[in-house]
């Protein structure tokens, strides 16, 4: 029976928690790359440099609010921060739309184009990110680190195993979950977030009913550079902050967004659990966890690691390349073109 | 008239570098850009005729410098006695798991299908790491520090460049099989997907080559600046033309190289030019226009664009095989996606995409640009921050950020070239 309770709390401590964290950081990810999908039509490689950027201007202003000593306590500083990364990620976001892709979506090019043209932007954003703050790795989480620490959660329960809760992990869920009901909410309930789906589902007919695009394509970019940064401070808190692996972070975002059904806020949530889980799941030595459920006589030698975890990256592409061949649009039927 | 002139501006670039930097510089620019141009053709082949959207370059690229290890290199015996029988039963083992797999899926049906094709993996997988694990570890324990890996064939380095192509040719089947017919931006992510796992495998399977260890020394098809030093005739040789015996080998090494390159470029463009104007090209760019009508055709769309996928990712390999055989070593942790595949993206666009001499000028002019861009940034910022008192942080931060100016200018040149002049330098005819 301890041995169960072991097991499980090692499972929690080691794929649940970790998971969950990083599935919400995908999925605040995937509802960027899907919400420009579905309204403005194209996918946007420059998603993973936009978290990056607006990331950067959350740290400048962390670093800055440190400087001037102000802190939250328990909390890190960067939450304080996000508000203003925000700020910068929509004027970033917003000159891009205006001087780039508002010219071809006039010209009504094709998607491809608009990839290709995200391409460009996605060069210069990185460049941006890098002469502003350099291609180096910042660590700017401050603040209580545990919620529980492994040492504590010992001592309370008596149990072998114990059960570390980052300050982090616990902030990236609840502000996930804040952000994506209020996005529901902003997408169902207001006269703004209809006409957005509106646009999405039948762009002339739309325009018909006097939908003005231009204003739901400025809202959009607002939305995105939002969920953008946030999804961009959390995932930094919760590792760290460096140019390269924002862009990296395309691969599972953009798999998220297509496993859950390109151009579907809930695919879009949904996905990015099912890559994360399945990213830690087959990246973890299950050893730790199975030692307490099986038998000793079935003990496994190795670490029972099914990747190593240099792998996870394939573990996204595998489960996108399964849904793809089986279910093209998604599993909670994207948009198809 | 309109090619001449700007291939004959491009050439001045680089001629302007000889003069005014050094002829060695010119001549690095010149081969990388002999690398570039084939790259670009690669890509040019599957984007510019196929309208095939692929952003894997770089695993393609990769794919050809692990060839010129798994060539050229000399075997490693030890290795080979620990571990290598081990390895290959292993592999085959884990190949025969996915065959079975999918026999498995398409022979059965009802609900059993899915549990049955699921237990013959995990059942292969848990069979084929107790094969292969063991014997990895054998091999990667011999002599680490030097070797740690199976080595190569022994075989002329020249030999790699074709295989390159071949085993890019190889992945380009895998994934084009299961990513093509659907649409096209799903391309794009399976190819950065599939780049990203090949940097992956390169990079952690140390028993194939050495990982991010590295393999350095490989063979060379030109000779050793040293042994030219040491060479009589070909040190009065370099007199005679007023240079000393060392600038005098590094030119004529990098010279011998060139040549080699050039001859690979001048084929493939051969070719590439008499695929375009041939039926089956009139055929390609007919489905790329108007895929509906050519299937209506009777053309067989998926089986095209595999076709032209797999042509232009070989070229890509073999592009790769020839970079690693000139830097003579194999470093998977250079690979980066920007420079690799993006970068090549760019040369294509603003060289014209569709016209294979508009790809061939922009891999020469954007590798140009690439390389010189930095220098020029210096020069830009030390101007800026003349006024600055020297070791402020605003100028030494300024002076840092130079060398990542060079993004920046690559996509703003790619945005401006998709606003101004959207069908590139050269556009198709």
């Amino acid at each position: 029976m301890i041995d169960l309770l072991n097991g499980i709390v090692a499972l929690a401590n080691f794929v649940l928690i970790p998971a969950i964290a990083y599935g919400s950081q995908l999925a605040l990810g995937a509802l960027g790359v899907t919400l420009i999908y579905g309204i403005l039509r194209f996918s946007n490689f420059a998603h993973g440099d936009t978290m990056a950027v607006g990331t950067m201007f959350a740290v400048l202003v962390t670093w800055g609010l440190q400087g001037m000593g102000v802190s939250l306590g328990p909390f890190p500083t960067a939450l304080l921060a996000i508000p203003f990364g925000i700020l910068g990620a929509a004027a970033i976001v917003l000159l891009t739309d205006k001087y780039v892709y508002k010219f071809y979506r006039a010209q009504k090019a094709k998607p491809v184009i608009l990839v290709i043209v995200s391409m460009g932007v996605m060069f210069i954003y990185n460049g941006f990110t890098r002469i502003i703050i350099g291609p180096d790795d910042h660590r700017f989480a401050d603040g209580e680190r545990f919620v529980i620490s492994a040492r504590t959660f010992r001592d309370m329960t008596g149990l072998e195993e114990g059960l570390a809760l980052r300050t982090t992990q616990v902030i990236t869920v609840v502000t996930a979950v804040v952000v994506v009901a209020a996005l529901f909410w902003f997408l169902n309930k207001t006269r703004t977030g209809k006409s957005m789906r509106a646009f999405s589902d039948n762009e002339d007919l739309a325009l018909l009913s006097g939908i003005n695009p231009e204003r739901v394509v400025l809202v959009t970019w607002l939305i995105v550079a939002s969920l953008a940064t946030v999804a961009g401070v959390l995932y930094g808190l919760d590792k760290s902050f460096k140019a390269f692996t924002y862009f990296q972070l395309l691969l599972p975002i953009f798999a998220a967004a297509i496993v859950g059904g390109l151009g579907n806020p809930l695919g879009a949530i949904a996905g990015g659990f099912v890559i994360a889980f399945s990213e830690v799941g087959i990246t973890y030595a299950w050893k730790k966890v199975l030692v307490y459920l099986m038998p000793p006589a079935l003990e496994p030698d190795g670490l029972v690691q099914i990747l190593s975890t240099e792998y996870k990256f394939a573990v996204s592409f595998v489960i996108l390349v399964i849904v793809l061949l089986f279910r093209p649009t998604g599993l909670f039927r994207g948009k198809s073109l | 008239m309109r090619t001449v002139l700007l291939f004959a501006v491009v050439a001045c670039l680089i001629l302007g570098t000889g003069v005014l930097q050094s002829w060695n510089a010119a001549l690095l620019i010149l081969n990388m850009g002999l690398i570039s141009a084939i790259m670009a053709l690669g890509v040019n082949l599957q984007w510019g005729l196929a309208g095939l959207f692929n952003v894997g370059v770089m695993g393609f690229v990769a794919l050809g410098g692990l060839a010129v290890v798994l060539i050229s290199m000399p075997p490693v015996g030890a290795a080979w006695q620990a571990g290598g029988g081990g390895i290959l039963l292993g592999l085959t083992l884990g190949a025969a798991t996915i065959v079975a797999a999918v026999l498995v899926w398409s022979r059965t049906s009802g609900k059993l299908r899915g549990w049955a094709t699921a237990a013959v993996l995990l059942v292969g997988m848990v069979i084929y790491r107790m094969v292969l694990d063991p014997a990895v570890d054998a091999v990667e324990s011999v002599d680490a520090a030097r070797t740690g890996y199976l080595g190569g064939l022994g075989l002329p380095v020249l030999l790699a460049w074709p295989v390159g192509g071949v085993l890019a040719a190889g992945a380009a089947y895998v994934i084009g099989k299961t990513a093509l017919g659907l649409r096209s931006d799903y391309l794009a992510i399976a190819t950065l997907g599939i780049a990203e796992i090949i940097i992956a495998v390169l990079k952690n399977e140390d028993w194939m080559a050495r990982g991010v260890k590295n393999v350095i020394g490989l063979p060379r098809p030109v000779p050793y600046e040293v042994d030219l030093q040491n060479d009589p005739a070909f040190v009065e040789r370099a007199a005679g033309f007023g240079m000393d015996a060392t600038t005098a080998s590094t030119i004529y090494v990098k010279l011998e190289y060139g040549v080699l390159f050039a001859a690979v470029l001048v084929v493939l463009l051969v070719l590439a030019q008499l695929a375009l104007n041939s039926p089956w090209g009139r055929m390609m760019r007919a489905i790329r226009d108007n895929e509906t009508a050519a299937r209506a055709m009777g053309k067989d769309v998926t089986a095209r664009h595999l076709q032209v996928f797999i042509l232009g990712s070989a070229i890509c390999g073999v592009a790769g095989a020839m970079m690693t055989t000139l830097d003579g070593q194999l470093t998977p942790g250079s690979y980066q996606p920007l420079r690799y595949t993006f970068l090549v993206w760019v040369m294509v666009i603003v060289g014209g995409s569709g016209n294979n001499l508009g790809a061939v000028l922009g891999g020469f002019l954007i590798w140009f640009l690439w390389v010189q861009v930095e220098p020029m940034g210096q020069l830009l910022m030390s101007g800026l921050t003349a006024g600055m008192p020297d070791g402020s942080w605003l100028k030494d931060h300024l002076m840092d950020s130079v060398q990542h100016m060079r993004l920046l200018t690559m996509g703003l040149i790619l945005l401006l070239v998709l606003r101004l002049n959207p069908r590139g330098l050269l556009p198709e005819r």
